[in-house]
This record gives C-alpha cells, sequence and structure tokens, in this order.
C-alpha cells in the first residue's frame, strides 16, 4: 500500500506518523512544498522575536524523526491530479502513483485586491523564508504597516515592537479580531495595544500602496496616508485549493469531505486548513484553519486511509487562543450565542478582564475571554463533553468565573459509581 | 505498575499545603498561583478539591502541541513539557479540556504536573492523606480520570 500526503504542516505530518503506526508495511510519502524540515507557522512570531531559532520551529525536533519512522519526506508542487491513474503530476515534470491520497496543502494569506500589493516591501508573514526576509528587514525605529487587525497581526505585534519597530494596524472592519471577540473584547483590546504603543486605526481601508523615495506610502480611504518601509497584509487565510480545479474533487470553501474525511473520489482524504471538516456546534461543515483541528483531521484521515471507515468524526470544535503583547484572549463554540440561548458576562476595564459564557439549555455551548487564561481548557471539555451542568448553569449565570468548580462538581456526579 | 495521584476530597481541608509545595518544587518560591495543583473551593457544599493533570492516555495538550514541547515519558506514565522546546503559543491550554495545562507569565512557557520526577511534593505534604501517591486503580481519581476522558472522547470519534 502507497500512502501519499501532499503537504507537511500537523495535519500531514500527524497522517503519516498514525499511517506508520496502524501500518507498518506502508510506503508513506510526505511531499512538502517548501524546502525546509516540516515546521509550523505557529512558531514564527517566536522565530521572528528571537526567542527561538530556526530549530525550535521544527513540528519535530529530531533531524532522524522522519528517517526513523520510514517516512520519505520529499519537496515538490503538485501541478494536477490524474485521479483515474491514481497518480499525481508535479510541477518538475516528475509523477507520483499513490494507493491512498491525503490532500493536507494548507491555507495562504489572502492577497488584499489593493494596487501595489505586488511592490517589494509587502511581504505576508505565513512561511520561514518570508519571515527571514521580514527579519532581515526589521531595525529600530522602522515603519511598518499591518493590513488587518486579525490574529494573525495581533500575534506578530509582540515581536514587531520588541524589534523596535513603529507599527500601525489598519482595519477595515469596525473592530479587531472579529473572528475571535465581540465589539466588548475587541475595544479593550484596541486600548490595550494603544497603550503597548502600536497605532490602530479601524474602519479604515488601504486603498492604494504606491512607491515613496526608498519607502512606500499607504493611501486609506479616509484620513492621512502612512508613510512605511514594511508592510504586511494579514487579512485571513484561504485554503490551497486553487491546483484541484479541474481534478473531479469536490470544491466548496475548502475541499469536501465526508465524516470519514474522505473526498467525493473514494481513495482521496483531506485534512487541516483546507478540509471542510465536521464542525461540533454546528453539526455542519466548515473550514476552521487551527492546530487542534488539523491534527485531529490528520489523525483520522490517516486512520480511515488504512483502515476504511474506522473513525467517524463527530466534528471538531473551533477554537482559539490569542496573546497580544501579553493580553491573553480565548474563544471555543459558539462564543457568539445562539438568539433564543442564555448568556453571561464578565466585564472588569480597569483590570483587563472580559469573560463571557453562552448556554442552550443544560450546556454550555460557547465561551470567549480576554485576561483569563488558567485552568480555560476546561471550557472545552464542558462545551464538547456536553456535561450537564444541572444547579451549575444557575452557578455560573452569577459566577462566570467557577468553570473549573462546574467541571469539577459535574463530572464527578455524573461518574459512574463502582 | 505505573503510580498516579490518588485524590479523596472527602478528606480535604483546603490547607492548600499541595500548592505551597509544588510551587516551592517547581519555582523555589512559595507561591500557590504558580502551583501546578489547585484546591478548589466549593462553598454550597463545604468542601475542597484538589485537582491536578490526570496525566491522560489521549494526552490533548500533546497532541496539540505544534513544536513537540510536550513528551510523553512512558516510565513514569507522565506528560512533561521540555521548557527549551516550549515557544508559549498556548495551543496546550486550550486544547486540554481538563484544565490543568497553564500558561504562565513570568516564564512565557506553559507549566503542568509532571509527578515531580516520581516523588510528588503535594502528596507529600499533605496532612490528612488526601492526595496519594499510590498504584493507579480504579477508584476516585482514577474513575474520574476515565470518565473524563471518555465523554470527551466519545463526542469526538466513534465507529
Amino acid at each position: 500500500m502507497q500512502h501519499l500526503i501532499v503537504g507537511a504542516g500537523p495535519a500531514g505530518v500527524h497522517a503519516a506518523e498514525t499511517l506508520r503506526r496502524l501500518d507498518p508495511d506502508a510506503g508513506i510519502l510526505l511531499l512538502s512544498g517548501e524546502a525546509e524540515p516540516p515546521y509550523s507557522r505557529m512558531a514564527i512570531p517566536y522565530l521572528l522575536s528571537r526567542h527561538i531559532d530556526e530549530a525550535g520551529t521544527w513540528l519535530r525536533p529530531s533531524p532522524e524523526h522522519f528517517q526513523r519512522h520510514r517516512i520519505d519526506v520529499r519537496h515538490g508542487l503538485v501541478e494536477r491530479i490524474d485521479s483515474t491513474h491514481n497518480r499525481i503530476h508535479l510541477n518538475d515534470g516528475s509523477r507520483l502513483d499513490y494507493d491512498r491520497l491525503l490532500l493536507a496543502t494548507g491555507a495562504s494569506p489572502r492577497q488584499p485586491p489593493v494596487a501595489g500589493v505586488e511592490l517589494p516591501g509587502v511581504l505576508p508573514c505565513w512561511t520561514l523564508e518570508q519571515a527571514r526576509a521580514i527579519a532581515r528587514r526589521l531595525q529600530p525605529d522602522l515603519p511598518v504597516v499591518l493590513m488587518g487587525a486579525g490574529f494573525i497581526a495581533c500575534i506578530l505585534l509582540e515581536a514587531l515592537l520588541r524589534r523596535g519597530a513603529r507599527v500601525t494596524i489598519v482595519e477595515r472592519e469596525p473592530h479587531m479580531v472579529p473572528r475571535m471577540m465581540n465589539p466588548t473584547a475587541a475595544s479593550m483590546l484596541k486600548r490595550w495595544v494603544e497603550a503597548k504603543g502600536a497605532r490602530v486605526l479601524t474602519g479604515h481601508a488601504v486603498e492604494l500602496i504606491e512607491p515613496n523615495g526608498d519607502g512606500l506610502r499607504v493611501c486609506l480611504d479616509h484620513g492621512e496616508p502612512l508613510e512605511a518601509r514594511l508592510v504586511i497584509p494579514a487579512a485571513g487565510v484561504s485554503p490551497n485549493i486553487g491546483f484541484l480545479r479541474d481534478s473531479g474533487i469536490g470544491l466548496d470553501q475548502g475541499i469536501v469531505v465526508d465524516r470519514h474525511l474522505r473526498t467525493n473520489i473514494d481513495n482521496i482524504f483531506a485534512a487541516g486548513d483546507v478540509a471542510q471538516g465536521p464542525d461540533f456546534s454546528s453539526g455542519g461543515f466548515q473550514v476552521q484553519a487551527i492546530q487542534p483541528t488539523a491534527v485531529e483531521h490528520g489523525r483520522i484521515a490517516a486512520t480511515n486511509m488504512t483502515r476504511d471507515g474506522a473513525l467517524c468524526h463527530a466534528g471538531s470544535l473551533n477554537m482559539n487562543v490569542l496573546d497580544t503583547l501579553g493580553l491573553i484572549s480565548t474563544s471555543f463554540g459558539n462564543w457568539r450565542g445562539a438568539p433564543d440561548g442564555e448568556q453571561v458576562e464578565l466585564l472588569d476595564e480597569a483590570g483587563w478582564r472580559y469573560l463571557n459564557l453562552q448556554f442552550d439549555g443544560d450546556h454550555l455551548t460557547g465561551a470567549s475571554s480576554l485576561g483569563h487564561s488558567d485552568h480555560i481548557g476546561v471550557a472545552r471539555g464542558l462545551i464538547q463533553g456536553r456535561v450537564a451542568l444541572g444547579e451549575w448553569k444557575t452557578r455560573l449565570l452569577r459566577e462566570p468565573t467557577r468553570l473549573m468548580e462546574a467541571w469539577l462538581a459535574r463530572s464527578l456526579a455524573a461518574a459512574p459509581s463502582g | 505498575m505505573q503510580k498516579a495521584l490518588l485524590i479523596d476530597p472527602d478528606k480535604c481541608t483546603g490547607c492548600l499545603q499541595c500548592e505551597m509545595a509544588c510551587s516551592f518544587e517547581h519555582e523555589g518560591r512559595f507561591n500557590p498561583s504558580r502551583s501546578r495543583i489547585r484546591v478548589f473551593t466549593f462553598h454550597h457544599e463545604g468542601c475542597f478539591v484538589p485537582y491536578a493533570c490526570t496525566q491522560c492516555a489521549d494526552a490533548w495538550c500533546l497532541q496539540a502541541c505544534p513544536v513537540e514541547a510536550i513528551v510523553d515519558d512512558r516510565t513514569l506514565g507522565v506528560k512533561r513539557v521540555v521548557d527549551e522546546r516550549c515557544v508559549g503559543c498556548k495551543v496546550c491550554t486550550i486544547a486540554c479540556p481538563f484544565g490543568t495545562i497553564n500558561y504562565s507569565q513570568a516564564s512565557g512557557k506553559v507549566i503542568k504536573c509532571d509527578l515531580c520526577g516520581g516523588d510528588p511534593a503535594c502528596a507529600r505534604a499533605c496532612p490528612t492523606t488526601a492526595i496519594r501517591y499510590t498504584d493507579a486503580d480504579q477508584t476516585g481519581y482514577e474513575k474520574m480520570r476515565r470518565w473524563a476522558a471518555r465523554s470527551i472522547t466519545a463526542a469526538e470519534a466513534t465507529a
């Protein structure tokens, strides 16, 4: 049995390792789109801030790891898939055959539809190569514009400020990080970021980037243009599905899969940021593009590749954690709430703390927080474990910070005796 | 047989000696907020529940780590944070459904129970044997750990 995995991020690597564990004799080829050891994009901000070196970004620290598990890691880019002949064509003209194929090609930063984004000096911070280019440019007092105030922009802020850059964030939406926080939390975050020395322009759109002497000028839809030496587009990511247009593989926001993470073609699976996988909260399918989901996908897809239909995925819980210059925020599941659900909010503006819990009947269904990070994982346990809260729902509505006590009380109460 | 922390909440008086001992063992100072084991207070019921990582088999923290900074020490049955590898991304702190791996602002890394390398300071410090380090069995803490693991796993993936 020959397994071919396209993409060497967390989904691809976990899939390869799962396949090796379940099928000691299989051939496993892991095709990486970048000429690097498999690495974690999540570690890039810590590389930029000089907390770690490049080896610190590797998904597996031991250089012999893949060899030892007989996982053949190669570098190459897929041009097209010939599913009739179970073969992929690479852009260097070579071909690879497979019995089972896993597409774990990840996502890429969205290119903002703005004239001038192709100029030198406009650099996304997504790959190791791009991080190196940005690191070479960073110097004290360098004026930097971040296009977008989402997850990636926030997590880059620490590194940029640490390296002495003067940062302006431009966000089209009225508030920061709209994918993981509501306006209440976002306005606190904005005040925090401004207090730490970055400028935040929400409700502003970049209209044009143009050369300006040695640097760039960033023109906005209103207000003064910004001078910059480096512009980092950080306006979200999209699944890498372009090469699949004529493959016959079903596509929607990402690659369409069933609960076994199988595509519409029997021996082709998808996992990670590229897969529109099962979502725990809605019961539907969505692209989540988060690390824990990529890992789950990799393991479940690989199990089904070698043990036909063994695992049916009930859904990944969408969740995030973000450290913006020391202020930690989280979001879990249906944190926006349901129209007929119950909710509770705890706001401490002076203490930089916020907590939001969402309930549906007897269950916690979502949570988001700012400045509350101790034991916060238990929100996942309560939501995904569908823990019946009983009298603890009333207590949580009164004292929302007591999530851990609620979990302990209700899990002990519900545990079978004897 | 591997040993585990066996916790009997009925015996806990809420004295917090375990938190003190844990913090001193790992941080060199008495600061309960840095303890890996925490005692939760239930005013309504008038009881206390000490709680720390159960070293669960699913190892959600280890699975979610993007840089292999959490390792499975099988001789001791412990999931251990490798400080030199941890970048402080905190993904494990939301992935652990039991809330028992936490970020330490002081160190910029995550912290969790490591059973003190086989001689847990909390168990030594507990004056009422509410916390014992003993053969893993089917009572108390172990029962809770299995139930909890099952309830989450069932929601995640089944045949």
